[in-house]
């Protein structure tokens, strides 16, 4: 029978959290790696078992670890990743430049086709690659040393790459994003980028019109039968992208805020998307204390509000920009994580919600594999 | 009794913190054995051997590339800290003689 297992990623342990296909009943395993943050974790497509998992902490940086169990045990697999070429600067909040320096991984995104083959998006913003399940890795220096680097500047959470997208159709193209410099594509597998933010608007902070970039991204999903198609929810304003990021224009219609860090898109619908709004940049809970997904069947603009099973009152957690995931079940199942340690599952697509678990520490990332 | 040479081969006694014991999967001490009649006994020259012995720990204590202390670690031994002493310094007498432990602290900060 199918199962699900969903990887969460806590500012104090990973836990592993397994069901049937009817997603009612679950397992919990963990914490693993107890008292570390993990930023993220994924399992590669081309092998369920394998799961690679980024742990670090403040006080003994940065480690990778690798299962390839589906996460019962665990190995810890390269943690070097040292910029291949001389580091440079990019700009600090108070617009003086400061050198490139590694912090952590905030994103692990395992090949679809080759379970040693995974790229890792990294602070301060690059991207590396492991063609050895892990024990290595190296930088793909043509994003960091984009001609517009020297201008990035971080967002609040630090200069982050946290968004990889493999393109499924399109021969060697894959996206990045970067807070807060904006959205990346590349053609030719990761050799080369070029900023694709055109129609992206951060008004008031922004002294020119149409900069490239200086966009502060919060998460980018493509559905993977449109591949031309991409949805972005942005620091403020859900965006929407037909052209493979040539162009994006907004869809945040009538949601009640469009500031929110993670968006889903359904598995069989590539127009049904998802989305949670935070009251705003400075207040990073819902609005009215209600926790509220919203989802839209149409690609964006029309939004209806699901609250069945999430607490309508008295709520004040958040939902970080990797932290909402969606199986491929025929009925498909919605998960997200919040910082208040639930991990709340939907197996109906998003009509109701019930809590996995209520009390882990602040979920930073969700993922899920749908088992055969 | 003589004091220990700084340039001999010793067996250094080496405590880690929590994190790094489940790391490396070790409980209690390690034992290290550290140093030759070339090579004195240093920080350095510890954290070489136990990075050898351990490989898990490469970048945990010190940065790869840079070698440099990682900012929230110390080192303290003979109730000295040590943290911000050259590495190529050689470590006090006790610590090679293994009457006292070479210690790995997480320095507090956090939650």
């Amino acid at each position: 029978m199918t199962r699900v297992r969903v990887l969460a990623g806590t500012r104090k342990g990973a836990f592993v959290l397994t069901s049937d296909g009817n997603r009612a009943k679950w397992h919990v395993s963990g914490p693993h790696f107890g008292g570390w943050e993990i930023y993220h974790m994924k399992g590669s497509p081309a092998d369920p078992d394998r799961i690679y998992a980024s742990q670090n902490t403040g006080w003994f940086g940065q480690l990778v670890q690798r299962s390839d169990d589906g996460g019962a045990t665990w190995q810890a697999v390269g943690n070097e990743f040292s910029y291949a070429t001389e580091p440079g600067t990019h700009l600090w909040y108070d617009g003086t430049p400061r050198p490139w320096e590694f912090k952590r991984v905030w994103h692990l995104e395992p090949s679809p086709a080759d379970p040693d083959l995974a790229y890792a998006g990294v602070e301060d913003a690059a991207l590396f690659k492991t063609s050895d399940g892990g024990a290595s890795w190296t930088e793909l220096t043509g994003l960091r040393t984009h001609e517009s680097g020297p201008g990035w500047q971080p967002g609040a959470g630090g200069m982050c790459l946290h968004t990889i997208i493999l393109d499924p159709v399109h021969a060697g193209r894959m996206f990045t994003a970067i807070s807060a410099a904006g959205t990346f594509r590349s053609d030719d597998d990761g050799q080369t980028w070029r900023p694709v933010n055109r129609g992206l608007h951060s008004e008031g902070t922004l002294p020119e019109d149409e900069p490239e970039v200086g966009f502060c991204v919060h998460h980018v999903e493509m559905h993977p039968a449109r591949p031309d198609t991409l949805y972005m929810q942005k620091h403020w304003d859900v965006m929407r992208s037909d052209d493979a990021g040539e162009t994006w224009r907004e869809v945040s219609g009538d949601l009640p805020t469009d500031f929110g860090f993670p968006i889903g898109v359904h598995a069989h619908e590539p127009d049904t998307i998802y989305v949670v709004p935070i009251t705003s940049d400075s207040l990073h809970y819902p609005p009215d204390g209600k926790l509220r997904v919203y989802r839209s069947r149409c690609g964006g603009n029309e939004w209806e509000p699901l609250t069945r099973g999430l607490p309508q009152e008295n709520c004040y957690v958040n939902v970080y920009r990797d932290a909402m995931a969606i199986d491929s079940l025929e009925k498909c199942g919605v998960y997200f994580g919040t910082t208040g340690g639930q991990v709340y599952a939907s197996a109906d697509a998003g009509d109701t919600w019930e809590p996995i678990v209520r009390d882990l520490p602040a979920v930073l990332s969700v993922e899920v594999q749908t088992l055969p | 009794m003589s004091e220990p040479e700084a340039r001999c081969a010793a067996t250094v006694r080496v405590v880690l913190p929590a994190h790094l014991k489940n790391l490396a999967r070790v409980q209690g001490e390690v034992a290290l054995r550290v140093g030759s009649e070339r090579d004195a006994i240093t920080r350095q020259a510890v954290l070489d051997a136990l990075e050898s012995a351990y490989p898990v720990l490469r970048g945990t204590i010190r940065d790869h590339v840079t070698g440099r202390r990682r900012a929230f670690v110390r080192f303290y031994a003979c109730e000295q800290d040590l943290s911000n002493e050259p590495p190529d310094v050689p470590l006090p007498t006790a610590v090679i003689a293994g009457t006292e432990p070479f210690l790995i602290v997480g320095a507090m900060a956090g939650g």
